[in-house]
């Protein structure tokens, strides 16, 4: 590879790195307010007018909080687990497109893919990272010694795996109509017809698992407060903490992400807008659906949760598989 | 082929290194005053009995086998998803009477009772 190329896709990563966290700070205060609306309240307002500057006021107060390290937690898990949570789903967005081929308004001479690399196997390689991301969860449950996060990290662990199946189930619907596990190709393909339409029950599913996978409410016994304290980072302080909310949160915009390429028809739209001022405004409306779910459902029980994966989403999904490769069949 | 998991490998590097150069800096600039109730495990107040290094319900074990068989089986189903118009009628019976046999170990463990938790 030229040095010309290398320096291009620094570029690149620098540009989706530091839009990403912008975007996971604001997102806190997007979360906030919404649901501050929705109960009726105001949310934050004094950093700046309407409370703008309040994530940036968070972060540098969480960075200059003192560090924490109880004595009988394990030091190297202890400091290993928000790192480890939070690697993996930042490289969810090294292969997540923002956009088709663009020449971004007339700026450069030849268009340009507007993500950091594509591969041939672009969603096998999202679950494999959102799947090592249940390892930061448990060491970092485990490492503390601390028995509400043991419990809290052990909770999270089985739920997250088995919602996990059901996660990667209800994408194939998808795969079985496009053929390619090429997220730009997969977008190309519903230029007549957005996904969701072939795929109501699969979206339902992504939509639920996804919900689950992030630890969102109605999903979020691992850290549920009122039993738990905050389950697996009950010990955690200072840029450590921020570190496994960045997580949260960029997960949070992985999956809208995903949903939006996978189910939404990407950045396809009326060409009265870019494609990716539309990618955008999918992907928000996708935020906004998962935080209004939190303003809207109470917690459910544990032997609920299991429940409901385990019997009803998991045979669902096969159903909704199996139904889909007949249809192909059929009009085939 | 090869040269698309360069960058990939690049942000991997440019990640791990923020991860770690964050956590050591909040570290070394956060005030230090540890004090002997700082530093004890936050348990609602309760001065902790013993440690967490306690034995955990076998559901947890158990959830964690049904796991792998199921996330395997989704591993072989991906190339099968995206050659699935190649393959045709005789693909879709193939997967069907693959995904059975794993779905009567589902039924089985469900007919034991082992996905109840009460």
């Amino acid at each position: 590879m030229s040095f010309a190329g290398l320096v291009f896709i620094l570029i690149k990563i620098v540009v989706v790195f530091a839009l990403l966290m912008l975007t996971v700070a604001y997102l806190t205060l997007l979360e906030r307010k919404v649901l501050a609306h929705m109960q009726v309240r105001v949310g934050p307002m004094f950093a700046g007018p309407h409370g703008i500057l309040q994530p940036i006021a968070d972060g540098i107060k969480l960075f200059f909080k003192e560090d924490i390290v109880t004595k009988q937690a394990d030091k190297f898990f202890y400091f290993l687990s928000p790192a480890l949570s939070i690697v993996p789903v930042l490289l969810i967005f090294a292969v997540i497109p923002f956009g088709d081929k663009s020449d971004i308004f007339g700026l450069l001479k030849e268009p340009i893919d507007l993500r950091i690399t594509g591969l041939r196997i672009d969603i096998l390689f999202i679950f494999a990272m959102s799947g090592l991301a249940t390892y930061g969860v448990v060491f970092g449950g485990w490492s503390q010694n601390n028995k509400y996060a043991l419990i809290g990290g052990l909770r999270e662990a089985a739920q997250l795996i088995s919602y996990e199946v059901a996660f990667t189930l209800s994408v194939f619907g998808v795969v079985l109509i496009a053929g390619s596990l090429q997220l730009d190709k997969i977008v190309a393909m519903q230029k007549d017809m957005w996904f969701i339409v072939y795929q109501p029950v699969g979206f339902l599913i992504f939509l639920t698992a996804a919900v689950a996978e992030l630890k969102r409410t109605p999903f979020d016994l691992p850290e549920a407060e009122s039993e738990l304290v905050a389950g697996f980072h009950a010990d955690y302080s200072s840029m450590k903490f921020a570190m496994f909310f960045m997580a949260e949160y960029a997960s949070i915009v992985a999956c809208s992400c995903l949903g939006t390429i996978l189910f939404l028809g990407g950045w396809l739209g009326p060409s009265f807008l870019p494609p990716f001022v539309w990618y955008m405004i999918k992907v928000f409306i996708l935020i906004f659906v998962i935080i209004w779910l939190r303003g809207t459902y109470p917690r459910l029980r544990y032997d609920q949760l299991m429940k409901f994966g385990w019997k009803f989403l998991i045979p669902l999904s096969f159903v909704n598989i199996f139904v889909t490769a007949i249809v192909i069949l059929l009009v085939r | 082929m090869l040269a698309s998991y360069v960058p990939i490998l690049i942000f991997a590097i440019i990640a791990i290194l923020f991860a770690s150069v964050t956590l050591f800096m909040s570290n070394l600039i956060g005030q230090k005053r540890p004090s002997e109730d700082k530093l004890m495990p936050y348990e609602c107040g309760n001065i902790p009995v013993g440690t967490a290094r306690e034995r955990f319900p076998i559901r947890f074990y158990i959830f964690a086998m049904l796991f792998i068989v199921f996330d395997v089986e989704v591993a072989f189903m991906f190339p099968w998803a995206v050659l699935f118009k190649k393959l045709g009628i005789l693909g879709f019976v193939e997967m069907v009477v693959f995904v059975l046999i794993l779905l009567l170990g589902l039924l089985y463990v469900w007919g034991k009772g082992a996905l109840e938790w009460e």
